[in-house]
């Protein structure tokens, strides 16, 4: 700050209503000018990378510290190491991401039963709760999609059976 | 050890081998949880909302526990200590961290920038895992991590690692003047904390908007406050701006974020087809209903990508936006003056104490709002005994 004052000397009033009390984000942000430091900060022991972690191009390297869990993997490993390419600002970057999310689940699913463990989709969706606490409504919602899935056979049925008479 | 999995959109369970954390840093501390806490925030992981979520995550930034290891350079804490750790992780010496940013942290998260390191809140933030498991390991443990002090109450000291400090910070940031007329969106645990605090800087009025009877009655009683439902109260910004003289509201606070209900638009272009950063319904009202020249607080949380909202309105009214992850760290002494004081007590808004072992219902009971779910709190088998 000291030298911004030397550098600026020749403008009148440079600074002058620029006390830190005068911080937009205070009390939030105790200014204390070490923004002007940019990443020049001491960082502490680095965390070694035994796992692939991806990193966020915007970052000049590695933070201290992150977290090891779930490592990429599969087809949707590669589709986030394409979205890592693009940066935080882009939808290259994260509908990507959302895509492998939703890859991840089926490959997941295909590790559970590869493992001989066959997930209880009733248990996991919490339905138990929903039985407990909101029977008649699931009862209800059951009995309206069943309805329209059984609808919509019977339509798809008609529409053979009268493309199948046309044919004839 | 058991903890949650997450195993895609509204799928989770719990799994009972898996494997403990360890020490991968000099400074990490392992805590054997004794709380943790279903965040609503969580549901928006639990939903698909967030990008990179990844199936076999253990989910849970709201937790307490005790010490049982530590790393070598971990001078702050030893075994057998009792902490409630900060959801945010922060190393304390970057810039930000510097001044006090501590939610801001930029050592904590290799995949983004523009969020710290979070416990089990996805690999946009950190990739860590949560504490909705027996054990977690706890990076930075000589800067976040707070002992608890003695005679607090488990239930009031898990409250105090996320949602009192976010609504504390959320009535802060709206820089409330003495009889200030603040109106806060959403009716959930951040929203009543927010609501209990806009009296501590003085608000002359406070109002909570939400659609969900059960939250507005509790939020009248718990904050002494008024309470309204937009299902039944027509336009909120018109009848907003009815009951403040047709001056607009001084304060708004958005304790929504992304799966705001009360547009069918929003809904379906942010929650259904995520053609938007989620539902961004509540932020729409709030920067409606403030007045000119007013302050919007915004602590609900929404995707990274982009939102649907009147950002010519924010211009033409001169509207001042401040928002940010509350910096826990920094608000710890005071709000644990307010607890020991009884000016606030968190574990009130608690509803439900569900085993560790039932957290797929747990996530049910609280996304469905089922059985008057406010807040869940899951308990780990070793803090039963």
């Amino acid at each position: 700050m000291e030298n911004s004052e030397e550098r600026f000397k020749h403008i009148k009033g440079w600074g002058i209503d620029a006390p830190s009390l005068y911080e937009l984000t205070y009390p939030m942000k105790h200014y204390t000018g070490d923004d002007h430091q940019r990443l020049n900060y001491e960082r502490t022991e680095q965390q070694p990378v035994n796992d692939e972690i991806l990193v966020s191009n915007e970052r000049p390297r590695m933070t201290t510290v992150f977290g090891t869990t779930v490592p990429p993997s599969g087809l949707s490993g590669k589709i986030r190491r394409k979205a890592f390419k693009y940066s935080e600002g882009s939808y290259g970057h994260w509908l990507p991401l959302i895509l492998a999310d939703r890859i991840q689940v089926i490959e997941a699913l295909i590790d559970d039963v590869k493992n001989g463990y066959f997930p209880n989709l009733f248990k996991e969706r919490g339905l138990a709760a929903e039985w407990k606490y909101n029977r008649n409504g699931m009862i209800r919602n059951t009995i309206i999609r069943v309805g329209l899935i059984a609808a919509a056979a019977i339509i798809i049925a008609k529409r053979k059976t009268v493309q199948a008479q046309n044919s004839d | 050890m058991i903890a949650m999995n997450y195993r895609g959109p509204f799928r989770v369970r719990t799994d009972r081998n898996k494997p403990e954390p360890r020490i991968e840093h000099p400074n990490d501390a392992i805590v054997r949880v004794i709380r943790s806490c279903i965040c609503g925030s969580d549901l928006h992981l639990y939903h698909g909302l967030v990008p990179d979520t990844r199936p076999g995550s253990t989910f849970g930034h709201e937790f307490i526990g005790e010490v049982i290891e530590v790393g070598g350079s971990v001078v702050k804490l030893k075994p057998g200590d009792h902490v409630l750790v900060p959801f945010n992780i922060a190393c304390g010496t970057c810039s930000f961290c510097k001044q006090q940013l501590f939610g801001n942290c930029h050592e904590s998260n290799p995949e983004a920038t523009a969020v710290g390191g979070i416990f089990g809140y996805s690999h946009t933030a950190g990739g860590f895992d949560g504490g909705q498991a027996e054990y977690v390991r706890v990076p930075f443990a000589d800067v976040g991590p707070e002992i608890i002090p003695s005679g607090m109450d488990p239930d009031d000291a898990v409250l105090l690692t996320d949602v009192v400090p976010t609504g504390y910070q959320a009535a802060e940031m709206g820089s409330i003047k003495k009889g200030d007329t603040v109106v806060i969106f959403g009716a959930g645990p951040i929203g009543i904390m927010a609501a209990k605090c806009s009296w501590l800087f003085g608000a002359g009025r406070v109002i909570v908007i939400d659609h969900l009877e059960y939250r507005l009655d509790f939020v009248r009683n718990y904050a002494q406050c008024e309470a309204y439902n937009f299902r039944s109260i027509g336009d909120p910004v018109l009848f907003l701006k009815k009951a403040t003289d047709f001056y607009g509201a001084d304060v708004c606070i958005d304790a929504v974020g992304c799966e705001a209900a009360g547009s069918a638009l929003q809904t379906i272009t942010g929650r259904k087809m995520l053609l938007q950063a989620g539902s961004a319904t509540a932020l729409h009202w709030a920067i409606n209903s403030v007045k000119k020249g007013g302050i919007l607080s915004i602590v609900g949380v929404y995707g990274p990508t982009g939102n649907l909202i009147p950002i010519g309105n924010v211009v033409n009214k001169g509207i001042t936006i401040r928002a940010n992850q509350a910096s826990v760290k920094r608000l710890l002494p005071k709000l644990i003056d307010h607890v020991q004081s009884g000016r606030i007590d968190p574990k009130a808004i608690i509803t439900h104490r569900i085993p560790l072992e039932e957290v797929a219902d747990a996530y049910h009971i609280f996304s469905a709002k089922r059985d008057y779910c406010i807040k869940p709190i899951l308990i780990p088998p070793s803090a039963r005994a």
